[in-house]
């Protein structure tokens, strides 16, 4: 009975995605209309008259009504087709595929640096409390909400290159004594050692240590808080006092009866800050030449590059629906209650 | 060996320390539990009921110290064990059930597996057959179609259907004493007497001793042995149950039983009690019923309270006599107890350890027999 009535739900929660999905694109078709300025007048350049403006229009359809347009732009979408990017000239597309990656390592080992600190830390902190590990938590999670990341950012470089000299120069993925590895997920520290390069492995971490820290370090506060609160509240709940009763060893009591249940509102954190994350790296990327979508996304926006800003816009609100999507999966696989109440 | 009982609480005293100051939560209690007898603790919400089980069992909140006293189960002392020593006899030795036991149980575990894991813990169960072991284990307590229930999440069953899980996981292991505190408190009239029944049952076959904790009197009355009488953190009375409801000695369990609402008495009748329960952080009077007592007396200031047992001491005018020796036995001389009958100093005591079911009250001003009528 229980199998079959979780498939059904993340079935339905598949389901329930397909909206967001259509919302988010009728967004940020609307969104990019609605940004001041004329892309005709852009696209036609600066030397281009009245009626060379007018044809540029005509090519690009803005002279069509909006349902019109939308209908283009989503049957554009739907053949994977996010118009040119202005500064570069290749298709958004291309440009975004060839960047999501790079952003995407760096989200991924900054996450799980985070949850391997900040775990740990906030159930040390709940069984221990007002004992150093607790304190400890409270001045990370302070730091980590007060530094903004690209303080962190500079100062960890001043820190590991500049003075110390461990790292290597702070500037994108590899150094550029390096090839990149055969593409095969784009993430470089997976497809060198896919193919065996421990060398470039290596380079690529040591590349990867300082932003992946810096972001790291950022999204390191609200985990640790929501663990240690959640692990506190488990810990004084009533199942937890008759696991002791019945004599369950500490470890069992600790691990298979408080954290599970403590998992469930820090998992809900996870995908919050993962989102946070998405747009911390926009900064973390300037800093350190990252190549990837954010960094893209910014110079996209001053050049007033609306392709691209629209394909990354797209992309970015996919990742939060395809985010909140895993998480509410992860929440019906843990917690058998999910979707009874309601 | 014979004579040690079960459970052993002597004049352990218990602090609490928070940040609004050290709550004197329990002082110089003293009760035993011995095999196959069901000893009720009664008292207000507050009273000190709880703190006494959790003391017993050693789970008490790491803010709580015992600072006087011996907890012993089987002659084994409790209060000052070792962690790992206790978490081998819990489960296994001594079990407790407790009150809402929707949330005592883990909300994301099936209940079979949360049985399992007691069984894995004390009972011998194997990965391969802890199964079978679970649902053997409901199926003791008489739950119908126990394969399916071993199956559900807490939030998949009733109320009455969760304490019986509870039940049955306490006693998955066969325990010599069983500690049950208010279980029967959020359920329907009809589930609490069949969770007691189920109880009560299961102690008497298997000759366990159990420490009944509630607030209902009637149930305590239709359930329990002897009772222990518990305000503010003192145990004020114990007694065989016939002995203590027919005649309560302490002026609070006179005022408990007068509180208590029956079919033939009408809502008129029904006394509450004045007063409440005094602030366990402020410093105390000897006599911690003294403000709500409409007994008290001056003597009811001096320390330390008297405890005495009823009739049958010889050399005694009165009907009380102590039932330890007095530690100040110069004052305890001329001391008078309400009715005007001397309460003896117990200078030729020690020789005669307290029967537990002699009937005992710490009261200088107990009600005489023919004033309980």
């Amino acid at each position: 009975m229980a199998e079959r009535s979780r498939l059904e739900l993340i079935g339905r929660r598949l389901l329930s995605a397909v909206p967001s999905v259509f919302g988010v694109v009728l967004v940020t078709f609307v969104l990019t209309r609605a940004l001041p300025g004329d892309p005709a007048v852009y696209f036609a350049g600066m030397m281009a008259d009245e009626a060379s403006i007018a044809e540029v229009r005509q090519r690009l359809g803005l002279d069509r009504s909006w349902v019109e347009q939308f209908f283009a732009y989503v049957w554009n979408l739907l053949q994977g087709d996010l118009g040119r990017s202005l500064m570069t000239g290749r298709p958004v597309l291309t440009e975004l595929a060839e960047r999501l990656p790079a952003s995407l390592e760096l989200t991924f080992v900054a996450l799980l640096f985070a949850i391997g600190v900040a775990v740990p830390l906030g159930v040390l902190a709940a069984t221990r409390p007002d004992s150093w590990v607790d304190h400890l938590c409270r001045v990370v999670v302070t730091a980590g909400v007060s530094l903004p990341t690209f303080f962190t950012g500079l100062f960890l470089v001043y820190i590991f290159y500049f003075l110390l000299g461990w790292s290597p120069s702070p500037l994108g993925r590899l150094d550029f004594l390096y090839f990149p590895p055969p593409h095969v997920t784009g993430f470089y520290t997976i497809d060198s050692l896919l193919a065996g390069d421990f060398e470039t492995f290596r380079a690529a971490l040591n590349q990867l240590a300082l932003p992946a820290l810096t972001l790291g370090l950022f999204s390191l506060a609200p985990i640790a808080r929501m663990t240690r609160a959640s692990m506190l509240q488990t810990l004084s709940a009533d199942f937890v006092r008759t696991a002791r009763a019945m004599g369950l060893a500490g470890s069992t009591v600790l691990w298979t009866y408080a954290f599970r249940n403590a998992l469930l509102p820090v998992i809900t954190t996870l995908g919050m800050v993962f989102s946070f994350m998405l747009g911390a790296n926009v900064l973390v990327e300037r800093v350190f030449s990252w190549p990837g979508v954010g960094s893209f996304a910014v110079d996209a926006l001053v050049a007033s590059d609306y392709a691209a800003v629209q394909g990354f816009v797209l992309t970015m609100a996919l990742l939060f629906v395809l985010v909140n999507l895993t998480i509410d999966i992860i929440y019906t696989l843990i917690d058998p209650r999910v979707g009874v109440e309601g | 060996m014979s004579n040690v009982p079960l459970l052993e609480v002597d004049d352990v005293s218990i602090e609490f320390r928070t940040r609004s100051g050290v709550v004197k939560a329990l002082e110089d209690v003293s009760f035993t539990v011995a095999k196959g007898e069901i000893v009720g603790l009664v008292g207000e919400s507050g009273s000190g009921k709880s703190v006494s089980a959790y003391a017993a069992m050693g789970i008490l909140d790491a803010a709580g110290v015992v600072t006087k006293g011996r907890i012993a189960y089987q002659g084994m002392a409790i209060n000052g064990a070792k962690e790992r020593d206790l978490q081998a006899l819990r489960g296994r030795e001594m079990s407790m059930i407790f009150q809402s036991p929707r949330t005592a149980l883990n909300p994301i575990r099936t209940v079979g597996r949360q049985i399992g894991d007691v069984l894995r813990r004390h009972g011998g169960a194997t990965r391969q057959n802890w199964r079978e072991r679970a649902i053997a284990a409901l199926a003791q307590v008489r739950i119908p179609d126990p394969a399916r229930r071993a199956e559900a999440y807490p939030f998949e069953l009733s109320g009455g259907m969760c304490q019986r899980i509870c039940i049955a996981m306490a006693l998955a292991c066969e325990p010599k004493l069983l500690i049950a505190d208010e279980p029967t408190t959020g359920l329907d009239v009809t589930t609490q007497a069949a969770i007691m029944d189920l109880i009560a049952n299961l102690c008497r076959a298997r000759g366990m001793g159990a420490l009944l904790i509630t607030h209902d009197l009637h149930l305590a009355a239709e359930s329990c042995d002897r009772i222990v009488v518990m305000h503010a953190g003192h145990v004020v009375e114990t007694g065989p149950v016939q002995a203590l409801f027919a005649r309560p000695l302490h002026p609070y369990t006179a005022s408990l039983l007068a509180a208590t609402p029956s079919p033939d008495r009408s809502l008129d009748d029904i006394g509450a009690i004045p007063g409440n329960l005094p602030d366990l952080r402020a410093p105390l009077p000897p006599c911690r019923y003294r403000t709500r007592c409409q007994r008290a007396l001056e003597v009811c200031d001096r320390e330390p309270l008297p405890a005495l047992v009823e009739g049958k001491k010889e050399g005694t005018q009165g009907a009380f006599g102590p039932l330890h020796p007095q530690p100040t036995a110069n004052a305890a001389g001329q001391l008078r107890s309400g009715d005007g009958s001397a309460v003896a100093p117990g200078g030729t005591g020690g020789q005669n350890p307290p029967h537990p079911n002699h009937h005992t009250v710490r009261c200088w001003n107990p009600l005489r027999t023919e004033e309980a009528a």
